[in-house]
């Protein structure tokens, strides 16, 4: 398999050194945690996020102005350790206190509430936390007890560093991280399994003439195995399965995004988000904004996802605040 | 045993060799660990586990001369070492439970250590007795080791020796069981019939707490002769033959260690 990777023992050290010299970020001595260069804010809550690497831009993508303020990079599609996520927790905390954005996975959900006693137990930060569980595909998933948080968790970003930069406190953060996640739902599909780097091959077996429904982020398998079928087809089947568990009635004003899996081309998201927004005006719901892109990836893997987050008046103010990150600029 | 005539000092040594005895075993025992996490996990458990225990003991000399912080010390190495889900299971409950040791190795704060240690294991894990987990061996002996000590007034090496015993027969009862949390469980009905890895890293880890407390605490306590660490059963429990552990197991108890077959 051509890959454009030096070493993959080296590819999560090599990432982030180039990410570093992109953009406004600073790595953390010893670590693979990567903060705003001049974290902490004085007088803001902190905001991070972290996980496994291979789904860029998230999370170290959404760091900058009304977002976050930090992301852990664990290995590919592994948690950061207990010990970096404290050490990032103590490193962008402004006096506020810290708001750490977890998705759930395990591995990550232990992680950081290992290390969310740690920065309590060693520099008595204060520290609260969102578990994202926004993929309606599955109940219990190879990796998760409950449902896995997906692409959903950019929007969780966005509106707990809207009200971070405002001055809400940690609790205000809280409640609107917890309504960000109770209304947002999420599924995906695969064309293609993806590779990583220490295996160099599929994680999973796709053929020519299959799609995989309800996949999560990591390779995972899907709930469904199906014959190809169209954009369309595909656009309907996973709105549709959203659309049903969010439950919501006509009028109802949302956010919609299709995001790519990395390896699908923008045009066939495009392709997809025309058949998402005949379905949801079918629906009867008011479609405030929409998003097309590569938010959150598993690596190069061909396929999609589709969000559609319920709004109300603070969740719209909190969305349309201004940001400024490489994977996320929303301007005044 | 009065622990006032110990001090902090040696009571850290002691610590210390624990962790060091701990690490050495765990190295040993690396292939076997592999073998077991590969037949209903992701097989990296050994090589986790020894990279772990290797930290560990590099940061051992930069610990105070207190056991709590021997014991935070560590757990704060496993956290950072072990990684995925065994890392902030073993290190974050030894650091948080290192909270109770603050006055030393007592026999009240070494029954306050252990309850605490457990509790952080299943509420991090979110898993209970009989879930197929490392909740399963260490649940038989903190419970053990509590009621050695409070109800039969039992001396702290001789309440570890039930405990080590207890732990063991937890571990054998692993076997039968199938998996409800962890990685393990979505192998449904095909996780049962092995023996659950972290399970038996935790018996390893309490074999060799007993074997360091012995060589301390000899002498002053007749150590009953179940509670020896014997080579040959060590090897077996953590053997990943159903039979072999259950047939073992069955000459010292009778609990449904045999439930497997």
């Amino acid at each position: 398999m051509k890959k454009l990777i030096n070493d993959p023992d080296a590819v999560v050290d090599e990432m982030i050194e180039g990410m570093c010299t992109a953009h406004d970020f600073r790595r953390l001595e010893g670590t693979t945690v990567v903060v705003r260069a001049d974290a902490p804010l004085e007088g803001k809550v902190g905001i991070v996020s972290g996980g496994g690497s291979g789904h860029e831009p998230t999370h170290a993508g959404f760091i900058g102005d009304g977002m976050l303020d930090g992301a852990a990079a664990g290995e590919v599609f592994t948690s950061p350790t207990a010990d970096q996520i404290s050490e990032m927790i103590q490193a962008c905390d402004g006096g506020e206190g810290v708001f750490c954005v977890i998705k759930n996975y395990e591995g990550d959900v232990m992680n950081f509430e290992t290390a969310m006693e740690m920065a309590e137990m060693e520099a008595e930060t204060e520290v609260e936390s969102v578990v994202v569980d926004d993929d309606v595909a599955v109940e219990d998933s190879l990796y998760t007890s409950g449902r896995r948080g997906v692409a959903g968790t950019i929007f969780v970003h966005k509106v707990a560093g809207a009200m971070a930069h405002q001055g809400g406190g940690l609790s205000e953060i809280k409640r609107v991280a917890a309504k960000a996640n109770e209304h947002v739902g999420t599924m995906g599909m695969a064309l293609t399994s993806c590779v990583t780097p220490e295996k160099g091959e599929p994680t999973f077996e796709l053929s020519a003439e299959e799609v995989e429904l309800g996949i999560g982020i990591h390779g995972e398998p899907g709930t469904e195995r199906t014959d190809v079928m169209s954009a369309d087809e595909i656009a309907d089947h996973l709105t549709e399965a959203v659309l049903e568990d969010l439950d919501l009635e006509g009028g109802t004003e949302v956010v919609t995004m299709v995001n790519g899996m990395g390896g699908t081309p923008l045009m066939e998201l495009y392709v997809v988000n025309r058949r998402v927004q005949e379905i949801v005006g079918e629906a009867g719901l008011e479609v405030w904004d929409e998003r097309v892109g590569d938010y959150m990836t598993s690596l190069d893997m061909m396929g999609c996802s589709i969000t559609v987050l319920e709004l109300d008046d603070e969740l719209k103010e909190l969305l349309a605040y201004p940001a400024e990150t490489p994977g996320l600029t929303v301007v005044e | 045993m009065t622990d006032d005539s110990i001090d902090l000092e040696t009571q850290a040594d002691a610590v210390r060799e624990a962790v060091r005895a701990a690490d050495d075993r765990i190295a040993d025992k690396k292939a076997s660990l592999t073998e077991l996490d590969s037949a209903i996990g992701d097989a990296d458990h050994g090589a986790n586990m020894t990279r772990g225990f290797g930290k560990a003991t590099e940061q051992l000399e930069e610990t105070d001369d207190h056991p709590a912080d021997v014991v935070k010390t560590t757990g704060v190495a496993l956290v950072s070492a072990v990684g995925g889900a065994s890392g902030p299971l073993y290190g974050g409950s030894l650091m948080k439970a290192s909270q109770e040791l603050e006055d030393g190795l007592t026999p009240e704060t070494t029954v306050a250590f252990a309850e605490r240690y457990l509790e952080t294991v299943e509420s991090r894990g979110k898993a209970s007795l009989g879930d197929k987990t490392m909740v399963d061996a260490l649940t038989p002996a903190v419970h053990t080791y509590k009621k050695s000590i409070e109800v039969d007034g039992c001396a702290p090496l001789e309440a570890l020796g039930k405990a080590v015993d207890a732990a063991r027969r937890g571990v054998e009862f692993t076997t039968p069981l199938r998996a409800k949390k962890g990685r393990a469980s979505y192998l449904g009905w095909r996780s049962v019939g092995h023996q659950d890895p972290g399970a038996t890293s935790t018996l390893i880890l309490l074999e060799e707490l007993l074997a360091v407390a012995t060589e301390h605490l000899d002498g002053e306590v007749d150590v009953d002769a179940e509670a020896e660490v014997d080579p040959e059963e060590l090897e077996t429990s953590v053997a990943d033959d159903p039979e072999a552990t259950g047939e073992d197991v069955s000459t010292s108890d009778d609990l449904p260690a045999d439930g497997g077959d």
